[in-house]
């Protein structure tokens, strides 16, 4: 259904636009989480969780006090959640999803099935769709009139008489070939019961490199914390060269004692582990931190770790201690301008000049261009905004033989044009206009870079207007 | 490192270079008057007021470059001599090394190159644009935008510090109090430290104090006759005026950049040349705002 439709049927809706990179990122979260139900857990997007409690579930008092827990936790976090535990992951996510299909009995008590219970006969009532199939096989199975578990359950394990073995085979052969779980309810069944293993891949959280010091007595003076900072620099170029990782995003948390946290952030454009940089640069970022009653806890943690093997330095030692590395350099650059200040234009695939070009961080690599554009002259600098000159005579169709721009009067001497550029039809409104540049030469020498927004009798506005975009060298 | 044979006379001017570069510069700077004869005295120091020519091994480290804000020749001009001082550059270690000149063989120069600009400088003259840079720089610059001239002195600073830099060019408008002689004293030091070179264009600024090895006044000029279309504009030019220098003589030029070859052409030659050839065409004033007499004179 459309959005405009649903709008239609039910005016109060509220919408909320799809997220799914947010939602399995939270999904991720969670998964870390829930290990406190089970030593490990796997993702099943994507809305699944699923959890190994074997010989856990007594620690919370048995499956159903589990369960309950499991359920008071989400409820407390905002989250709905139907939990089921049973012997294998496919029966308990065909109990968390269908066991409403189910018989009535209590709620905890009807989402779990014990090992010792009979499958079969519990999850016979259950429709086909429990089996995690791909939804070509679940219509294939509704038009065979298999609707329940149990229809399947009974021609695929024995035959009680002819017919049903006939169906049997019938049903072997129609998924002969399937070799795909999802595409095979023959495996998917036999996975549910646990005759056939089914793998799982457990999601093993990473811990980044973390470094604190617990302070005896409150800091409320600048020197003592830069004291801090620089041990605990150092103990963090210790720890991310025992992990061979070098640093590119360090947080630096800093707990006061009325409970206030300052947190301060530093990206670095390459990954590096040297303490006396980091705390360099942490230096600068401290300047407007108010203390308050004082400081007890500081905390350094790299939330973004890339590796960096151990190099032998530079046998001429001379060229490494004179000057700096250019990392070292953006990075200092970065942190006192801002971290848009320092850039590098690269071209982009465009024909419109300030599309032509983007700005990138300085140590990213170049992307790859598929086809370099075979561009004509262009300006060495372009303005940020294209200014509007006043043309003060003109031939109709050609070029200005005189303008001004910014108060001053400029006689053309010598042009070169017109290069048509037309819009992006594919990306831009209709009624954008072309543009005719031309390469001029004023009478004293200068040399810019000019075009007229679109023609007169385009359809597309009045008069054309006269802009210089560029400045030659 | 002892020096075994001195070489003298006029063999010296290719061996001894002007003392502002460091590394180049040791041999140089170890030679006291005791260690010279007379003749090489003599030598050296009608080198050192020699005039500038393009191509000169032993660049300053530290130049300005006076320009206006209407037009690009400022920036175009520190891109050229940016470009003559790095192909000097490579060329000499190749020599040094005893390479043989084979293009193939000496190593190209993949070092960054950091051009910052004030805020000013970037409203009124525009970014750098990367299609219209030379193709040998053009996926090497590194744009610097800072708010104000201060945040730009620090970013020149610390670019002439890193050894990573093949060159700094920076861009300032006006007379700013934080570009005093002590500001510029520290980067005519820091770049000699650490032998980064330095070319600073002055947007639309005053020729105050100043401790810069090379300064430049530049100007649009004309350009020459394209090749291939008569009205179009051809190879750019400027005129530039060399007005302070330590180690050179100042004088004017006609200069203009031909696919990374910068070439310098006297400008009272053309103008004579343009004074005795009647057929000038509209691409040269015959006069260069001056009068006939005076060039004469000259």
């Amino acid at each position: 259904m459309m959005l405009a439709d649903a709008r239609t049927l039910c005016p109060q809706i509220r919408t909320v636009p799809a997220d799914p990179a947010g939602d399995i990122a939270l999904l991720e979260k969670l998964a870390v989480w829930v290990q406190r139900w089970g030593p490990w857990s796997a993702l099943d997007p994507p809305d699944g969780l699923l959890v190994d409690i074997t010989a856990a579930a007594h620690l919370f008092g048995g499956e159903p006090r589990l369960l309950s827990d499991v359920d008071a936790a989400f409820v407390k976090r905002g989250l709905a959640v139907r939990a089921a535990i049973a012997p294998t992951a496919g029966a308990a996510w065909a109990l968390s999803h269908f066991s409403a299909h189910l018989a009535p009995r209590s709620a905890p008590v009807r989402s779990i099935l014990g090992s010792d219970e009979d499958a079969v006969g519990r999850l016979a009532d259950l429709p086909v769709a429990a089996l995690r199939l791909d939804n070509d096989v679940l219509t294939v199975l509704r038009r065979l009139g298999l609707k329940r578990l149990g229809d399947l359950a009974d021609i695929a394990t024995g035959a009680v008489d002819r017919s049903e073995a006939a169906a049997r085979d019938a049903l072997h052969r129609r998924f002969r070939n399937r070799k795909s779980p999802s595409a095979n309810p023959l495996i998917r069944l036999d996975q549910i019961l646990g005759r056939v293993p089914e793998p799982l891949l457990p999601v093993v959280p990473k811990q980044m490199p973390l470094v604190q010091r617990r302070l005896a007595e409150p800091l409320r003076h600048r020197s003592l914390l830069d004291r801090v900072v620089d041990d605990l620099a150092q103990d963090m170029a210790r720890e991310l060269e025992g992990r061979g990782e070098g640093a590119r995003r360090l947080e630096l948390g800093m707990w006061r004692v009325d409970g206030e946290v300052i947190v301060r952030r530093l990206e670095l454009a390459a990954a590096i582990r040297e303490a006396a940089h980091i705390t360099r640069l942490l230096a600068d970022k401290l300047e407007d931190i108010d203390a308050g009653f004082g400081i007890e806890t500081v905390r350094l943690r790299t939330s973004w770790a890339e590796s960096l093997n151990a190099v032998q330095s530079d046998v001429e030692h001379a060229a490494e201690r004179h000057g700096t590395s250019l990392a070292a350099c953006i990075d200092r650059l970065t942190v006192r301008l801002g971290p848009h200040a320092v850039r590098r234009p690269v071209s982009h695939a465009s024909h419109l000049p300030e599309r032509a070009q983007r700005w990138r961080m300085p140590l990213d690599p170049n992307p790859p261009l598929e086809a370099v554009a075979g561009f004509r002259a262009r300006p060495l600098k372009i303005l940020d905004k294209s200014e509007r000159i006043a043309v003060l005579y003109a031939s109709p169709d050609g070029y200005p033989q005189r303008f001004r721009w910014r108060g001053n009067v400029h006689d053309v001497a010598r042009v070169e044009g017109p290069e048509r550029i037309a819009p992006e039809w594919w990306r831009e409104k209709s009624n954008v206009r072309l543009r005719d540049y031309y390469r001029i030469e004023d009478d004293e020498g200068r040399r810019y870079w000019i075009y007229r927004h679109g023609i007169s009798g385009d359809g597309r506005g009045g008069r054309p207007d006269w802009f210089l975009q560029g400045l030659s060298v | 490192m002892p020096i075994s044979v001195l070489p003298s006379g006029a063999k010296a001017l290719d061996t001894f270079p002007v003392p502002s570069r460091p590394k180049g510069g040791s041999t140089g700077l170890r030679l006291s008057a005791s260690t010279l004869s007379g003749d090489d005295i003599t030598a050296l120091s009608s080198a050192r007021e020699g005039r500038w020519r393009p191509g000169l091994a032993d660049q300053p480290l530290h130049s300005e470059i006076f320009a206006e804000t209407r037009d690009a020749s400022g920036a175009g001009m520190a891109m050229a001599l940016a470009r003559d001082a790095l192909a000097m550059a490579t060329q000499g270690t190749g020599q040094r090394a005893g390479q043989n000149k084979d293009p193939l063989a000496e190593q190209e120069d993949r070092r960054q190159v950091l051009w910052v600009q004030d805020r000013r400088a970037i409203q009124r003259s525009g970014r750098p644009y990367v299609h219209g840079l030379p193709p040998e720089l053009r996926d090497r610059l590194i744009h610097v935008e800072a708010a104000s001239p201060e945040d730009a002195l620090f970013a020149l600073e610390e670019g002439l510090r890193c050894r990573d830099l093949a060159c700094v060019i920076g861009e300032i408008v006006g007379n700013p109090r934080a570009l005093d002689f002590t500001a510029s004293r520290r980067l005519s030091l820091t770049a000699e430290k650490h032998g980064v070179a330095l070319w600073l264009v002055r947007l639309e600024a005053e020729a105050d104090l100043s401790s810069a090895r090379m300064r430049w006044r530049v100007e649009a000029a004309p350009s020459a006759a394209s090749l291939w279309n008569a009205p179009a504009p051809g190879v750019p030019a400027w005129k530039a005026e060399l007005f302070r220098a330590r180690s050179h003589a100042p004088g004017k030029w006609i200069m203009s950049n031909d696919n990374g070859h910068l070439s310098a052409q006297n400008s009272n030659q053309r103008v004579r040349q343009a004074a005795n050839t009647q057929d000038t065409g509209d691409l040269v004033r015959p006069t260069v705002g001056r009068s006939l007499a005076i060039i004469g004179r000259a």
